[in-house]
């Protein structure tokens, strides 16, 4: 029997101190996902494939759930669709007891159409239409007001209203992390964010039931929600004493990081990012210290999406080719680009490959397939010597890519499921050529082309 | 096309040169091919018989192999 072939390489060996991080974490090829081979997934759905899992979506909600339930006992998650709107994604976190949190109509819409009642949609977000403000007033959700441009449209259209809308207010705020995130909502320190809470109070045309912050993205410390919840919880005893005005519910937002490892970072996400258990310990314990009673006890919501759904998400690439660039680096191409995976522009993805391979492993940058010099999945990434037509899975995928994702040059992938039962589903198909031109239209002098 | 003389090679893919001190690995097919020219081993036959041991098409390996003497001319590790 002939041996297996590896293309042959030297590689030169630099004296100097060891690095106490090592170089290489990706030891074990990763054959299989949810106890599917990756082969036949590619087999059967083609490449590049985003795979997602049942399982780790599941888990993770019951995880952060457990985590919050066991400390503060009033809690409710709303699934951030922003992170990823598949309906099958949304449907496991609602099936799960998820509420929604839209920032657009058409988030909106899908929320509706994946069963969600209407008094359990968030609207947040900068712009709201008329129409999209009435329909959520009219149902009953919480709409989360921006700005008073916003504030003000919605009393303009009160008179047109079935019922009197169930409003929150955005507060921004500063909580020791900079920079301070302070194009939304209203702010905390100038005394904006009371004042837009006394017009409301004033103006008898809405309900106001909460609060609502979100103080950043990939947060790292847990003491920054202890400040935001403390403030939130200052603008919330003011409704309650100075306006009469008890609140429902403090929305803390999102905002917990996944395990990725943002780029440039020394060490990796999985040693310096908090888990879901401390952020929980530093929110409920300023809860409690907020002094409420058991009964006027505020509902605590949680928007948290990227931490629920990033590990759960894999994209599965072929080599295309391999190179030796100019300057003597390997190069290897995949044919899955920035255009279906945008966060790794943020991130240095972990990327195993999918088969068996040798010891040796060399330092290369990975590249898509886009004839654009933006294409670069890895700067550097220490990996075994791949060959063409090899497989990688790239790793914690789930967050932002199925919703930021281009059609750009290629079209967007199959996207598959992987139930607990380990059954696989086509969860949205791969793009065609039909369906990115149905939307266009050819102007009658240009049909005719004669070259 | 000959391994330069005095560069040192061990099975397990450890190569030293000591005219520059630099030092490299190499992979066991490299490690295998750099063997056979340290014997003297022309390239026809190598390749000969890397298509006969090595799950390996002939053009993919005509194209590793230009790569791979490029590699050890960089390197300096090839007689002049």
């Amino acid at each position: 029997m002939k041996k297996n072939y590896e293309s042959p390489v030297i590689q030169k060996m630099n004296g100097g101190l060891m690095n106490k991080f090592g170089t290489r974490t990706e030891y074990e090829p990763v054959k299989q996902i949810d106890g599917v081979s990756v082969q036949s997934l590619m087999a059967e759905f083609g490449s590049p494939l985003f795979v997602l899992s049942e399982r780790t979506l599941r888990r993770n909600y019951q995880d952060a759930y457990r985590a919050f339930s066991t400390r503060y006992p009033n809690i409710q998650f709303a699934w951030s669709y922003k992170t990823n709107y598949l309906n099958a994604v949304c449907r496991v976190f609602h099936q799960e007891g998820s509420w929604a949190e839209v920032v657009s109509g058409f988030e909106y819409q899908k929320a509706l159409g994946n069963g969600v009642p209407g008094n359990k949609i968030i609207f947040n977000g900068p712009e709201k239409t008329n129409e999209e403000l009435k329909l959520a007033a009219d149902n009953g959700s919480l709409i989360h007001i921006d700005h008073f441009d916003e504030l003000f449209q919605l009393l303009e259209i009160s008179d047109q209203l079935k019922r009197k809308p169930r409003v929150a207010i955005r507060v921004n705020m500063d909580t020791g992390v900079y920079p301070v995130w302070n194009r939304f909502g209203f702010n905390y320190e100038n005394g904006q964010a009371f004042d837009a809470l006394k017009k409301i109070v004033a103006s008898e045309k809405m309900e106001l039931t909460g609060l609502h912050c979100h103080i950043g993205t990939y947060m790292l410390s847990t003491n920054a929600y202890r400040t935001a919840v403390k403030k939130l919880g200052d603008l919330a005893w003011k409704c309650k004493t100075e306006l009469n005005n008890p609140l429902q519910y403090i929305d803390i937002g999102g905002g917990f990081p996944s395990t990725n490892t943002l780029r440039g970072s020394f060490l990796p996400g999985t040693d310096t990012v908090p888990s879901v258990d401390e952020f929980a310990e530093a929110i409920s314990n300023q809860l409690q210290e907020l002094g409420y009673g058991s009964t006027d006890i505020p509902l605590l919501i949680l928007e948290s999406g990227r931490v629920m759904v990033d590990d759960a998400g894999y994209l599965l690439s072929t080599v295309v080719a391999n190179k030796r660039l100019s300057d003597g680096r390997r190069a290897t191409i995949l044919d899955a680009g920035v255009n279906v995976l945008f966060t790794s522009f943020w991130y240095d993805h972990p990327i195993s490959p999918a088969q068996d391979f040798t010891h040796h492993t060399e330092d290369q940058v990975l590249y898509g397939p886009l004839c654009m010099n933006i294409d670069v999945l890895r700067q550097s990434a220490n990996l075994p010597l791949l060959n063409r037509g090899d497989k990688v899975v790239v790793h914690k995928v789930g967050a932002y890519n199925m919703t930021q994702w281009m059609q750009f040059i290629h079209m967007r992938p199959n996207v598959v499921m992987i139930d607990e039962q380990g059954k696989v589903h086509l969860v949205r198909e791969a793009e065609t050529l039909a369906y990115i031109e149905q939307q266009e239209r050819v102007p009658e002098h240009l049909e005719k082309i004669s070259l | 096309m000959y391994l330069r003389k005095n560069i040192a090679t061990s099975e397990s893919g450890f190569i030293f040169n000591p005219a520059t001190g630099d030092s490299f690995s190499a992979n066991p097919v490299a490690a295998e091919i750099l063997r056979q020219l340290k014997q003297g081993t022309g390239a026809a036959q190598i390749k000969e018989w890397l298509l006969e041991s090595y799950e390996v098409e002939p053009l993919r390996l005509e194209r590793d192999w230009d790569e791979f003497i490029n590699q050890l001319k960089e390197a300096n590790l090839l007689e002049s």
